[in-house]
């Protein structure tokens, strides 16, 4: 493919595409490791509901409406679980699956009751998201990435990515260690003097940074894809954090990358003349990752006692 | 009648702690739910010593520790370390949680565990340095864990996986070592090493306590016992509080006259 299709047409949703699955996976990392990676799912169900409201109330369909509304429902969502754990004495499973499945029925239930589905807020798009949408109309080719003007015409949603992105980095290159300390040994952790549980909220809310804005763009079918499967994949492949998130990042890319490109080729090389959700083909190609990964990678026995 | 205000009358005042002990513990409660697991207990280490703290199951005995640390939070009860508040002196202490409290399945090499046991020197960005890396390998030698370092620590046994907990411990470098069950499961040349390495401490003027399981061994392992079911029973030297009947008061007769005329034996 040429420059001048490429570039207006597929770079900016692939580019979107690989920093929303990074902006996830590095934080999925330390939910998966800490039992916590349904916590990726229930904050992208209550997103929805986060989204109508702030809908409902601002009759915007305009950014930043949608994400503060994003960002309180995650917000909420995290307390909930909290307060259900804590108040009811279960385990963090049952709390998250009770949180996201009732915010996200009410969020479905707003949806269907208000006057929304005439301004492209619906279902379908909240799972997959619409990254194809997401051309650079201003874009004539390789020689558009050094032209501001035609810079400025790029989808906002690439901003707010690499700006989630960026939060996730800086948080975990802050925080690494005493995350790693919290995660292996709590007890310790606090007895070093480490705010554990604030710690343990601030990476929820970072990751549900990561997914508001990868929800905006990409749709949550991703979100949930890449909390869990690249770092779950990459925890098979090594037996050491730094390098089993280095892996988490690879695989992220991967997926993103021949996600979107299966996505858009896959059936016309087959034969068909449609193209099928990038998002959706994304979050197979993860999930394939990790299956080949379960079969053939080198750390997949359990070396230490099992857990009860 | 309210349990927070029983334990806050039980509780003694302030005035008695004696400010050079390593660890003063004032009418410490602790409940899970409505159930309490530690009720008004006080406790007074003593210097250069080695503490057991003995009990039966389910008396308490990790919870008090887990209190005096602020791990769980107490319903009332003080801690003073070295005659200081808890969060000015937590880097006189090191604490070795129960081994089957972390997943060791944890994407992790033993020296990297070892070498948390250095974060409050490192702190968040200082990077590790070669004199670090030496401290950690010192800390394993002194566990003889040296040929281990490079290892994932699931392919530890368990007697392996206390001693790894031991070195970062160590490489804490502090006065007051707090150990939960550190002989619970491991090997009788794990425990070997592990007493020996306490002993040194102590001979170093370090203060050591242990939650400790095998009353056949208090004798020989340490010289203070602090006997606990839910409340006090007893604290002192071995001499002094380590008796049958004191036992038999901790244990709630649950120790069969066999095991008590054992220990007696032990003793004579």
């Amino acid at each position: 493919m040429s420059g001048e299709e490429f570039v207006p047409l597929s770079l900016t949703p692939m580019l979107i595409g690989v920093l929303a699955a990074v902006a996830c996976a590095l934080p999925g990392n330390f939910l998966v490791l800490r039992k916590q990676a349904l916590i990726g799912d229930a904050i992208s169900h209550v997103v929805l509901p986060g989204i109508v409201v702030a809908f409902l109330i601002t009759g915007l369909v305009a950014a930043a409406p949608m994400m503060l509304g994003a960002a309180a429902a995650a917000l909420v969502s995290v307390v909930m679980i909290e307060a259900i754990r804590r108040l009811g004495n279960i385990e963090p499973g049952a709390a998250m699956g009770l949180t996201f499945t009732t915010l996200f029925a009410a969020g479905v239930l707003l949806l269907e009751q208000s006057d929304t589905s005439s301004v492209h807020l619906d279902v379908e798009h909240a799972l997959y998201g619409n990254l194809e949408s997401l051309i650079w109309l201003d874009a004539i080719g390789w020689s558009s990435l050094l032209d501001p003007l035609a810079l400025m015409g790029l989808p906002p949603e690439l901003g707010r990515v690499v700006i989630a992105l960026i939060g996730v980095v800086g948080f975990l290159w802050l925080f690494w260690r005493p995350l790693v300390l919290s995660t292996f040994d709590e007890s310790f952790a606090q007895a070093m003097g480490i705010a554990t549980n604030r710690l343990g909220v601030a990476l929820v809310m970072v990751a549900a940074l990561a997914a508001v804005a990868a929800f905006d763009a990409v749709g949550s079918i991703i979100v949930i894809a890449m909390f869990i499967c690249p770092p779950a994949a990459a925890r098979l492949m090594t037996n050491r954090l730094e390098h089993q998130v280095a892996w988490s990042v690879v695989f992220a890319v991967l997926s993103a990358v021949f996600g979107y490109i299966f996505a858009g080729y896959g059936p016309l090389w087959l034969g068909f003349d449609n193209a099928v959700s990038a998002a959706g083909m994304i979050a197979t190609v993860s999930g394939l990752i990790l299956m080949l990964a379960a079969c053939c990678a080198p750390h997949r026995h359990r070396s230490g006692a099992p857990v009860a | 009648m309210n349990l927070e205000l029983a334990a806050n009358m039980g509780a003694t005042p302030k005035a008695d702690i004696p400010a050079e002990s390593p660890l003063a513990i004032r009418g410490m409660t602790v409940s899970y739910g409505q159930k309490p697991v530690v009720f008004s207990v006080d406790m007074t280490v003593a210097e250069s010593s080695m503490t057991a703290i003995i009990g039966p199951n389910g008396a308490g005995k990790s919870t008090l520790l887990k209190a005096a640390l602020g791990i769980v939070s107490p319903l009332a009860g003080q801690t003073l370390v070295f005659g200081k508040p808890l969060k000015a002196a937590r880097h006189r202490i090191a604490y070795v949680p129960q081994r089957a409290s972390v997943d060791w399945d944890f994407p992790t090499r033993v020296i990297d565990v070892v070498l948390m046991g250095l974060y409050r020197e490192l702190g968040l960005l200082r990077r590790i340095r070669p004199q670090h890396m030496e401290k950690a390998r010192a800390c394993l030698e002194r566990v003889g864990m040296t040929d281990f370092a490079d290892r994932q620590i699931g392919q530890l046994s368990g007697g392996q996986q206390q001693r790894v907990f031991l070195a970062r411990a160590l490489a804490q470098e502090a006065d007051l070592y707090l150990l939960d069950e550190p002989f619970a499961g491991v090997d009788a040349a794990t425990e070997k090493a592990i007493i020996d390495v306490l002993k040194s401490l102590r001979s170093e003027g370090k203060t050591v306590v242990a939650v400790h399981h095998d009353l056949t061994t208090v004798r020989s392992y340490f010289d203070r016992v602090f006997l606990i079911n839910t409340r006090k029973v007893a604290e002192g030297t071995v001499e002094e509080a380590f008796t049958p009947e004191m036992l038999n008061q901790t244990y709630g007769g649950r120790l069969a006259t066999g095991q008590i005329d054992q220990l007696e034996l032990a003793a004579g």
